[in-house]
């Protein structure tokens, strides 16, 4: 009897169900009603049982910036999040542009053994927007990467975002567009509006972000290749969306957390904790995000979690680094801006936070409960409130921008492919091997 | 609190102080009044009244000395009142300071200093209205209205028709 | 005023501003050649923290601190730790364990002096001498005074002045600071620009806005002109400086249909033949020499309200 053999007693699926679990060797066995099973029981306590959340857009920093977050303390943060897979962006140093960093990335993610780690590959060379990576390279190595992003940067050139997207057909993969026209946002600290004006800080403006997303919604359907759109954040990059999946197109878009929830008045304190890329922005985009989850026009959540070491935020607002940490917050803060709101019922979170992007990435281990599935699955307690404390949090960074907000939902258990890594909210110090 | 002084009293406390000024001073010709505000400035007024009756008129001017006292740091910063220096000077000429009440001497040491950066007068004399005793520093007064013995937790309160409507001095709690 | 430091125009009520102008009043009976020097914060030390290179406000406040016999320390970022990567919070903190109670901050980057004051990471009162393009809230305040001082029957209240800013709005903390602390204090503001220089939201501003100095000029009571500075050329907010100054210069013309007791301002440092013209500033209704020995004056009345009283906790902002 291995630890990965137990039974998952008094659950509640997404669709309100109440059911057992049963894993054998970390697989599911059987899904039913009163099962009765020789292994060892965890209680669920009538609390909900989601397939683990799946994160397309997340900064573990390693290699490079250990300081700030490593796979490992990532994965420990991710776990507590309920997420069991990340999708690590390509903005590391040295730059995931070849198929060695991509492998060594991917490897440190099984050594961590707490979640899949699936390597993000950069778009173009060191991230420079000048010439390809070795695209195909990074796809048939050991990483099988699938998913390709510059994020931090915008592929702007248009004929090198052309020649990305139709590369990437010979393997099934997709490129991740961080839309950010550069020529228009050189500088820039926030999003430029009323708030901006007022502060003298130098605005980032929406249409930079959606003259990129129009173009590559264009472009992408013109040669026949799938788009993801990485963090929307305006109103209008909902409805080009929205329309191009009218028409049809193969784009996909995601959300982040913190767009769902906050706004760029929260600028006006200059504490740089809400300094992020893309920035915050007005009560107008936050509805139009929220209405874009809920009716599917945005597909997933992805966090973008950036972590960052204090000294990068405990500064004047235009010397900080952009970016919040967000694992640990992502499932409560959807809950709180979309379920609570009655936006959503929980089905539809799971779609968003964890089949989608399972889909999207091509995680064939993730998305869903199943017979036959690897056990891959978090309980969460919906109604447990709970206060966010940035000393306490399990990243190596603490720059969120919701600490000493109580927060709904509290992740309890996470089981990852059968192994309990996190037992009533702690890591249990178990991996999978 | 008890009246000690009436209307009556003010005014021939302060001819009589006017009378004095001119006898100490051999004459107005070097004299000048600077009234300490915000009462101080009414009687300095009403002083260069009499002088100019009795003999001749005098330059008057006003004294702020809130920069320069030395119990800022215990109440809220002060508002500031005027300083207005008579278009004559105060360079070797006698200036008489002029204040409603005396009491520890510090808002007078503070007048000195004040002085000491506008100019260096002949003399300085000082002339108050009421005198109630406890003296916290080595300070007099040459012209006093009434000399009025105080318990030092009893309160003193001119008022002055200018700036009060009426004229009248009260002791008490 | 129960303050403990001065952030923004923003924060100031009414009651506030006009304190610091009558008591920057009162100092100006007792310095005109008179008081020299006054005691108050004898003993006292205030900070001058300058990562931005500005000899004359520098040298203003520098004044004001050692008029009430303050000590001053001076540090400013060229050639400093500063340039060899310390930061801001460490700057700052050595610069108090130096003894300073008081620092006068001027930074590249908007809402350096706020976080200052809200960080936790000093105990100082914090004066914002000018933190990148948010707020320059002396400079407004001297520029109110000196109004003031030539429109006497406004003294309490600039309900029915009309007042012009005209030049780089969009990058201007001199802007923001004048148009909030104006339009406050009642009067009625109108900025004028280029469409490319003034900010995107500025329509939610309390003030006017046009494009057109001459079709606005004949009515107002003062008008501000603002530095322009040639660099703006390069990111294309207007092609050239001939264009800036035919179309904004206050000059010639335009100097001529002013009203005749309208008066001329301009925070310095002037750029002569660019956004005013040498007739401009040296004309008799130019008030800009009057601006800089204001400036002393109601910087000696922030230093004497914020430190010359009974000490006053500065964790976060009054309001």
């Amino acid at each position: 009897m291995s630890s990965a053999d137990f039974l998952l007693r008094n659950v509640l699926t997404a669709d309100q169900v109440r059911v057992d679990i049963e894993v054998v060797a970390g697989t599911i066995s059987r899904i039913g009603g009163e099962l009765t099973s020789p292994f060892p029981v965890v209680e669920g306590n009538q609390n909900l049982v989601l397939p683990g959340l799946v994160d397309l857009h997340t900064h573990l920093r390693e290699p490079g910036k250990e300081s700030s977050e490593t796979v490992l303390s990532g994965s420990q943060a991710a776990v507590k999040g309920g997420y069991l897979a990340l999708s690590a962006m390509a903005n590391t140093s040295p730059v995931a542009d070849t198929a060695g960093v991509v492998e060594q990335v991917a490897r440190l993610g099984r050594d961590a053994g707490l979640c899949d780690v699936f390597p993000i590959g950069a778009v173009t060379v060191g991230l420079k927007g000048e010439s390809l990576a070795e695209l195909a390279a990074m796809a048939h190595s050991a990483a099988k990467v699938r998913i390709f992003s510059d994020d931090g940067n915008c592929v702007s050139d248009p004929l090198l975002m052309r020649r990305a997207l139709e590369y990437v057909k010979s393997f099934g993969g997709v490129i991740a567009q961080h839309a950010q026209e550069p020529k228009l946002t050189s500088g820039a600290q926030m999003n430029e509006g009323v708030v901006s004006s007022r502060l003298g800080l130098k605005g980032w403006p929406a249409v930079a972000e959606e003259s990129i997303i129009a173009r590559d919604i264009l472009m992408a359907q013109y040669v026949g290749s799938r788009l993801h759109i990485c963090h929307l954040t305006t109103k209008g990059g909902v409805e080009l969306v929205r329309w191009a999946k009218s028409q049809g197109m193969a784009v996909t878009a995601e959300v982040t957390p913190h767009h769902l929830l906050l706004t760029d008045e929260l600028a006006n304190s200059f504490d740089p904790v809400y300094k992020v890329n893309p920035p915050l922005r007005t009560q107008a985009d936050v509805s139009a995000l929220r209405a874009g989850l809920a009716d599917g026009t945005i597909d997933i959540v992805a966090t973008d979690h950036a972590p960052h070491p204090s000294e990068e935020k405990d500064c004047e607002w235009s010397a900080a680094a952009f970016g919040m940490v967000g694992l640990e917050t992502a499932l409560s803060v959807v809950v709180e801006t979309m379920i609570d709101t009655g936006l959503m019922e929980w089905e539809k979170l799971v779609d968003r936070m964890s089949l989608a992007p399972a889909a999207i990435g091509g995680y064939e281990d993730h998305g869903a409960i199943a017979v036959g599935r690897p056990a891959n699955f978090v309980v969460v307690n919906p109604k447990e409130r709970w206060t966010v404390d940035r000393r306490t949090l399990q990243s190596k960074s603490s720059n969120t921008p919701f600490d000493g907000r109580s927060l709904p939902a509290k992740v309890v258990h996470a089981f990852y492919r059968g192994v309990q890594v996190l037992n009533d909210g702690q890591l249990t110090g178990s991996k999978y091997e | 609190m008890s009246v000690v002084l009436e209307q009556s009293e003010i005014e021939r406390s302060l001819k009589r102080i006017a009378h004095e000024i001119i006898e100490r001073n051999h004459g107005l010709d070097s004299v000048i009044l600077m009234g300490i505000p915000t009462r101080g400035v009414t009687l300095a007024q009403r002083i260069g009244e009499f002088l100019r009756n009795i003999e001749k008129p005098v330059p008057v001017g006003t004294l702020d000395i809130t920069m320069f006292r030395d119990d800022l740091r215990l109440r809220p910063p002060r508002a500031l009142a005027k300083t207005e220096i008579p278009a004559e000077g105060i360079e070797g000429r006698d200036l008489i300071l002029v204040d409603d009440v005396l009491f520890s001497g510090r808002t007078i040491r503070a007048a000195l200093d004040a002085i000491g950066e506008l100019g260096r007068p002949r003399s300085v004399q000082l002339a108050v209205l009421i005198d109630r005793g406890h003296r916290q520093l080595p300070i007099r007064a040459d012209f006093v209205g009434k000399n009025i013995p105080t318990n030092a937790r009893e309160n003193v309160r001119v008022q002055l028709l200018e700036v009060d409507g009426l004229d009248q001095v009260e002791v008490g709690i | 005023m129960k303050r403990a430091h001065l952030l923004s125009t923003q924060e100031l009520t009414r009651a506030d501003a006009l304190e610091i102008l009558d008591t920057a009043r009162q100092l100006s009976r007792a310095t005109d050649g008179a008081i020299r020097k006054l005691p108050t914060l004898r003993g006292r030390t205030v900070v001058n923290l300058f990562f931005e290179d500005s000899t004359r406000t520098r040298l203003s406040f520098e004044a004001a601190a050692k008029r009430l016999s303050a000590d001053v320390i001076n540090f400013s970022a060229k050639g400093s730790s500063v340039s060899k990567g310390e930061s801001l919070k460490d700057t700052a903190q050595t610069l108090e364990a130096m003894g300073g109670e008081l620092m006068i901050i001027r930074h590249s980057a908007s809402g350096a002096a706020q976080r200052l004051a809200e960080s936790g990471w000093v105990k100082s009162h914090i004066v914002n001498a000018g933190d990148g393009m948010h707020e320059h809230p002396t400079q407004a305040l001297l520029d109110a005074f000196t109004i003031r001082s030539h429109f006497p029957e406004f003294d309490r209240d600039f309900t029915g002045l009309r007042i012009g800013i005209v030049g780089d709005i969009l990058h201007s903390r001199v802007a923001r600071s004048n148009a909030q602390l104006l339009t406050m204090l009642g009067a009625d503001v109108v900025l004028i620009a280029p469409p490319t220089l003034l900010p995107i939201g500025v329509d939610t501003w309390p003030v006017k806005i046009s494009y057109d100095l001459d079709s606005e000029i004949s009515s107002l009571d003062a008008i501000m002109a603002l530095r322009v500075q040639s660099e703006r050329m390069n990111d294309a907010f207007f092609p050239s400086e001939r264009e800036y100054a035919r179309e904004y210069g206050l000059a010639g013309s335009r100097l001529r249909a002013l009203k005749k007791n309208a008066i001329i301002m301009h925070p310095g440092p002037m750029n002569r033949g660019l956004e005013i013209s040498a007739e401009g500033a040296d004309s008799k209704q130019s008030v800009i020499l009057e601006q800089v020995a204001n400036g002393v004056l109601v910087r000696m009345a922030v230093l004497y309200l914020l430190m010359g009283g009974a000490p006053i906790p500065t964790e976060g902002v009054l309001v």
